[in-house]
């Protein structure tokens, strides 16, 4: 992997010119601005489709097509954006409630519930109208988008599919092609791309166009090649991003203009950005004292406050599973052959959903090994009641993860969705007390700096 | 290697000391047959609710053991899970912790998101293969069985590692042929419960099914085949009580005092518990190639459940038709705490009961609970209210 601060064939020189010679005052802060104005943009046209007699797919983000979508001209939904929206603006409660008035448990994911709510008051959102769906195309990453699906198929009557995308069997045991189960796996995720090309033509009275796909996966390998270097450029000490809160932007636009010419040059300029902060030694707002991983999901309800907890302490996330597996697997870089696009795109989606599913169910492995080179100091574990997918697995998770490297770990559970669970004093609590640690290793740190060869993150401590 | 019969003598006995014999061991979380298994030297394969293509452990002269949880405390599984969960996850892993069971083997399906966790879990504390089996989530694809056929035979040759040797295909065909009679005779079970339920309550139904999941098919099928005619033999009366059809026990198993609870009022006379071993509804064809026979089986003659979506089967129409088919009054849903799929189809159920205007009564429970009063009384106002209406 590369370090943080060389220069790469993604560095500004590549748009045909130094982007140094811009005033680094037109470049910082552009990725955060320059991502709201496209994500107001989005659901303005999400806002418009249905009046324009446009389709719509409910798709997620683990596994979204959106690159089939777009060469039919069919709009993406992702409810798990909608619903995040939700959550931040403070009116996923009302939405949860109606859902749970429909007859839906307390225990089952909130996403789902606020969706289920704005579906029932019509698809007002507060960022816009969203439009009804014509079908939805959704993996088998979160068996919760499954059951979601037949909800709107019980509800308006339209067709869902399920691509079916098997993951890593266990812990290490991916296979690559050529291997006879990866044959296995891909034939299979072919046949079901050939059968949802098939039902988009049903749909949309059209044929695939293949030109049209191609351009389409052509921005995608452009936003995932930018994907991953954005997260290598976070080795940069300090941290060029947070990559809780403004990662959490940068998904929303990876998913949202996947496919599309206005993502890959945002994630274009969101790279010079970074290079730029990263080559200047400009970090995030706050002094960074602790280089933290996040694994989870953020919790939304208390968003700004939420993130506060550990900023104020000077701790920031250089790092989070959520950038893996939100982004259905773009970390990896995947890139698609032009020359032959539906079978790439099926190795594609099997690789990549594949990626998206081990980095919540494998993930000790990864984050065992950013350890070092992002210079992690602690882990914090979120874990939410709403998500068994992404939850399941994280008290055992940080157990690999303490047996294996000696960094501080935090364990806490909340929701992403349902304030009715946040309990912030609780929070709170736990956040300073994990800090108060931190700071007692640091300060053992500095004095076992007069011992040379003996690294707190490699060798002992106290956890 | 010739392996010992798990089971006590029962032939000297009644149908009722029997019944009471496998209640026992479906209750005792030590699976004492399991443990006679490898007492003798047998390999167990552990896999993990719903479906699991058994015949293929059975094949290799391994134990297939399902991992259902079971009612104990998860004193060491606790740490290593967080606190919204359903309980069968955390108990299923403190049998392998506590040392109650120990596998060869463990597999889990992607039923669900907790249960797709549990192999990683599960693979990070024990030394031996944990792996997730990738079931087709997608039935209507044409693409489906291939694949499974395909993921069957990685399969095999994961089993085949564990067992080492070779599984031929006579030995597959051997395997189909004894689950075939299994399938048989537990179709002859639930005409028991269908046609004269005042013969076999439901919990005494569900001990004779459930020690199925802990002893080899063979000595299942000789005591389904012994019990069986003496159960119709039987002598007790039918008595004026509601006829109900019993749903979402698909993965976590309710106690046994829940479903004699159940019993005492009314005549269960269809349910889905513990339907992985019923997946297969007929008997499966054996030809040439006996893991596409299995594979094609599991998609094509199956049953349903919140765990599986097949677009030719949606699970709230198959529920009212088995109400109907089995000319049942009302239907019983439950739904294990902090189940998503589970949770999920209630609403999907009640809406389309409502629609055809057939009662129900929707309740939570947990392996774990004790307590049935108020479920007791619940139910019992349930069923009067049907009763006098």
């Amino acid at each position: 992997m590369s370090s943080a601060s060389e220069s790469t064939r993604d560095s500004p020189v590549d748009k045909g010119g130094s982007s140094f010679d811009k005033g680094g005052s037109s470049i910082v802060g552009r990725g955060k601005r320059d991502g709201n104005r496209l994500f107001q943009e989005w659901y303005q046209e999400l806002g418009t489709a249905a009046e324009r007699n446009e389709h719509s797919a409910y798709v997620f983000v683990m596994g979204s097509l959106t690159e089939i979508m777009r060469s039919f001209g069919i709009h993406t939904v992702f409810p798990e954006i909608n619903g995040l929206q939700q959550a931040v603006r403070r009116v996923s409660g009302d939405d949860i409630g109606l859902a749970e008035d429909y007859g839906f448990s307390a225990d089952v994911c909130g996403y789902l519930k606020a969706d289920v709510g704005l579906q029932l008051r019509g698809g007002e959102h507060p960022m816009g109208k969203i439009p009804p769906p014509s079908l939805s195309v959704h993996t088998n990453a979160c068996n919760t988008y499954i059951k979601w699906a037949e909800i709107w198929e019980r509800m308006y009557k339209v067709p869902i599919f399920t691509l079916d995308i098997p993951g890593t069997r266990a812990a290490g045991r991916q296979t690559w092609p050529g291997q006879v189960d990866f044959e296995n796996d891909r034939k299979y995720v072919a046949g079901q791309i050939n059968e949802v090309i098939h039902l988009c033509e049903q749909i949309t009275d059209k044929k695939l166009d293949l030109d049209k796909l191609r351009e389409a996966m052509t921005h995608t390998n452009t936003m995932s090649r930018k994907w991953k270097r954005l997260i290598e450029l976070n080795k940069s000490s300090p941290a060029v991003y947070n990559a809780m809160t403004d990662g959490t932007v940068f998904l929303g636009v990876m998913n949202g203009y996947r496919g599309r010419p206005e993502g890959a040059e945002y994630f274009t300029d969101l790279v010079e950005e970074m290079e730029y902060k990263a080559a200047n030694g400009i970090g995030t707002a706050f002094e960074e004292k602790y280089r933290l991983a996040f694994v989870g999901i953020p919790c939304y309800p208390i968003f700004r406050g939420f993130s506060e907890m550990f900023t104020e302490w000077g701790g920031s996330f250089v790092g989070s599973s959520y950038l893996w597996y939100a982004s259905g697997g773009a970390n990896l870089g995947y890139q698609y052959d032009l020359d032959h696009p539906l079978e790439s795109l099926a190795e594609g989606l099997l690789v990549t959903v594949r990626e998206s599913m081990d980095s919540m169910f494998f993930s000790d492995r990864s984050l065992i090994e950013m350890v070092e080179p992002y210079g992690i100091d602690g882990v914090v574990y979120h874990s939410v009641k709403s998500c068994r997918t992404v939850s399941t697995g994280l008290a055992d998770n940080r157990r690999a993860v303490m047996e294996a490297t000696d960094v501080a770990t935090l364990f806490m559970e909340s929701d992403h969705m349902d304030k009715r669970v946040v309990s912030e004093a609780q929070l709170k609590n736990r956040v300073d007390a994990f800090f108060e640690g931190l700071a007692v290793r640091s300060q053992r740190r500095i004095s076992n700096a007069a011992a040379p060869g003996q690294s707190l993150r490699a060798r002992g401590g106290h956890r | 290697m010739r392996m010992p019969r798990l089971l006590d003598d029962y032939e000297s006995r009644s149908a009722d000391e029997a019944i009471r014999m496998c209640r026992e061991l479906v209750e005792d979380p030590d699976f004492p047959t399991v443990q006679r298994w490898r007492e003798a030297g047998g390999k167990v394969v552990g896999h993990f609710q719903v479906y699991f293509p058994e015949e293929i452990a059975h094949a290799a002269g391994m134990l297939p053991f399902k991992v259902r949880g079971a009612p104990v405390e998860a004193r060491q599984a606790g740490a290593h899970f967080g606190s919204y969960l359903c309980s069968i996850l955390k108990t299923s892993l403190e049998l392998a912790l506590s040392g109650r069971v120990t596998l060869d083997l463990f597999v889990s399906h992607p039923i669900c998101d907790s249960a797709r966790n549990l192999a990683a879990v599960w693979g990070r504390n024990f030394e031996y293969p944990c792996e997730i089996l990738y079931l087709p989530q997608n039935a209507n694809s044409v693409h489906a069985a291939t694949y499974l056929r395909g993921e069957y035979a990685r399969l095999t040759r994961e089993i085949e590692k564990i067992a080492g040797h070779r599984i031929t295909e006579d030995q597959l065909r051997a395997s189909l042929g004894v689950f075939n009679e299994n399938r048989r005779l537990l179709r002859e079970l639930g005409e028991i419960k269908r046609e004269t339920p005042w013969l076999l309550p439901a919990d005494e139904a569900y001990s004779l099914l459930a020690v199925g999941a802990m002893i080899p098919r063979e000595e299942h099928n000789e005591l389904l085949a012994w019990v069986l005619p003496k159960i119709r033999r039987g002598t007790a009366l039918p008595q004026d009580r509601m006829r109900l059809v019993l749903t979402g026990g698909f993965c976590e198993q309710p106690p046994l005092d829940l479903l004699h609870t159940i019993a005492q009022f009314s005549y269960v006379v269809d349910d889905d518990l513990l339907i992985g071993l019923r997946w297969i509804t007929e008997d499966i064809p054996v030809g040439a190639d006996p893991l596409a026979d299995l594979a094609e089986s599991y998609l094509e003659r199956s049953s349903c459940s919140p765990v599986q979506h097949d677009l030719r089967r949606p699970k709230e129409k198959m529920l009212v038709d088995q109400i109907k088919a089995t000319n049942a009054g009302a239907a019983i849903i439950i739904a294990a705490k902090m189940c998503d799929p589970g949770l999920d189809e209630v609403v999907a159920y009640t809406k389309a009961l409502d629609d055809e205007g057939i009662p129900y009564f929707v309740s939570e429970f947990e392996e774990r609970m004790t307590n049935f009063d108020s479920l007791q009384i619940q139910l019992e106002t349930f069923i009067e209210n049907l009763l006098f209406t």
